[in-house]
């Protein structure tokens, strides 16, 4: 057997509108890995040794872990506490979750770079710990981020077909199903790959020039 | 826990009756059958005394369960086997990643530019695409074109040329952050190129490549999860079936969550051993 072109063309309407909800998931997925994040990171700076060894050991946790199995954790065991959500706020969760482990990181290196004598100005301006990571610390911190951030949103991007585990209808799922249907895995499959290799390619260049943008040369 | 054990241990001799040739004994007989079972045997009572033998290990390896394996612990068993394959799987595709990663990160220095862009289209396809999707493309796809791989053999592949192409970057960094004046201190040895590279390169930039490929072997034994989708019988698989038969979900993705992260912990250490070892007798050229 050969590659059916024709095939193509008539699955590519329904794996162009399947490549939106892959989009949406991984931008949904990222909001949620950019919040967690930042709690963990502050969690991880707290004061209280217990709070900060709590925190950094759940990131390990999270981050040596498969996301498949938390994906099914939560999307298996979440209904037993009567929370029974649709399976693509399930995925967006895990995703999020799965991913705060690593922005968390982005954050606290950030956070570690900005010189100590912004710490001290901000003591010596008499302001609170709110108003210090507010006003002065994460406005210096995020900018230079933005790259390394970027990257974990091309990585959620790419690990979203792991939904097709809890039936997402993402772009895996969807060339699944056109596959049972036709018994045909190879077309669909191979465009849904040269969907994710031009959209990561389009987005490496994209991270490239944030990173001209935001992060400061020496 | 215990009492459980007892009764099960009881219930398994009272079963006895039938096994030995549908003869009932009374308690009195079957206290001696017990006693018996580690003692010599009279030809006659041979096979009661070995059934009562297996029933006594039954029923022994019931009260070790009862005792040391309370309920998330008594799926440890059944995940276990799990685990065997999950390690085949990480330690063959961390050879095949290691091999690939070693061969285009080198491609990345070639002079000949058709070595350089084939290096360079590797990298990026499988970094530009999904694992899973090549996982489902290599097991579902290539059969149509007359190439089929069992779910071992295509997870090892798929997984060890996906790790690679990120270990080739790796490479190409610590390969590059060797000092330029190490290459030319070479040149001015007359050494020759590949000397320069075994002798004088690879040596200090191994040690940069450690931190990142203990990272990158956790990342693939996260991703060996996913051959799970393409019905290869490893941990996750095993988590699944398990949950279609006994719906304790909480507790079955919970112990494989643990067992997953005391394998990426072994990783953890154990690359910080190795990182010691290679660093005896390392001078970092007053750089540190």
């Amino acid at each position: 057997m050969s590659f059916d072109w024709n095939l193509v063309l008539e699955i590519l309407p329904a794996l162009l509108s399947a490549f939106l909800v892959t989009v949406q998931a991984s931008l949904l997925g990222m909001a949620v890995a950019l919040l967690l994040g930042l709690v963990w990171a502050l969690l991880r700076r707290s004061g209280n040794r217990l709070v900060a060894w709590s925190a950094t050991w759940t990131i390990e946790f999270i981050r040596s872990t498969p996301l498949l199995v938390q994906v099914y954790f939560l999307f298996y065991v979440l209904p037993s506490f009567g929370l029974s959500w649709s399976p693509l706020v399930t995925g967006v969760i895990a995703l999020g979750l799965h991913y705060s482990a690593y922005t968390a990181e982005v954050y606290r290196t950030g956070i570690d770079n900005l010189p100590k004598g912004q710490w001290e100005a901000a003591m010596a301006l008499n302001l609170g710990r709110f108003d210090t990571y507010r006003s002065v610390v994460l406005p210096q911190a995020i900018p230079p981020m933005i790259p390394a951030l970027g990257n974990y949103l091309v990585a959620i991007f790419k690990e979203t077909p792991v939904l097709a585990a809890i039936t997402v209808n993402e772009l895996l799922q969807t060339a699944k199903l056109i596959g049972a249907d036709s018994f045909r895995y190879l077309e669909p499959l191979t465009v849904v790959g040269i969907l994710f290799l031009i959209a990561s390619l389009l987005s490496a260049r994209l991270v490239e020039k944030l990173e001209a943008r935001f992060v400061p040369t020496e | 826990m215990f009492t459980g054990g007892l009764i099960h241990f009881h219930l398994l001799v009272l079963r006895l009756a039938p096994r030995t040739g549908g003869r009932s004994f009374g308690l009195q007989t079957e206290v001696f059958f017990f006693l018996r079972a580690f003692g010599s045997t009279h030809p006659g009572l041979e096979p009661a005394v070995t059934a009562t033998r297996r029933v006594l290990c039954t029923g022994l390896k019931q009260l070790f369960y009862g005792v040391f394996m309370p309920p998330p612990f008594d799926l440890l068993p059944a995940l276990l086997s799990g685990v065997v394959v999950t390690v085949q799987l990480t330690l063959g595709a961390a050879v095949v990643a290691f091999v690939a990663a070693f061969i285009a990160g080198l491609g990345r220095f070639s002079r000949s530019r058709l070595q350089r862009s084939l290096a360079k289209i590797y990298v990026d396809i499988f970094r530009g695409t999904s694992a899973l999707v090549q996982l489902f493309w290599v097991y579902f796809g290539l059969p149509l074109l007359g190439i089929s791989l069992d779910a071992m053999a295509a997870g090892i592949l798929v997984l060890g040329l996906n790790v690679g192409a990120y270990g080739s970057e790796v490479v190409r960094g610590a390969i590059k952050s060797v000092p330029r004046e190490q290459v030319e201190a070479a040149v001015a040895l007359n050494l020759s190129e590949r000397q320069t590279l075994w002798y004088i390169v690879l040596p200090q930039a191994v040690l940069f490549m450690i931190p990142p490929f203990g990272n990158l072997l956790i990342e693939l034994l996260k991703g060996t999860a996913l051959v799970s989708l393409i019905t290869l019988s490893e941990l996750t698989f095993r988590g699944q079936m398990l949950r279609t038969a006994m719906f304790r979900s909480g507790e079955i993705f919970g112990v494989i969550l643990l067992l997953y992260f005391l394998l990426s912990l072994m990783i953890t250490f154990g690359m910080r051993r190795l990182e010691r070892r290679l660093a005896i007798g390392q001078d970092y050229g007053g750089v540190e």
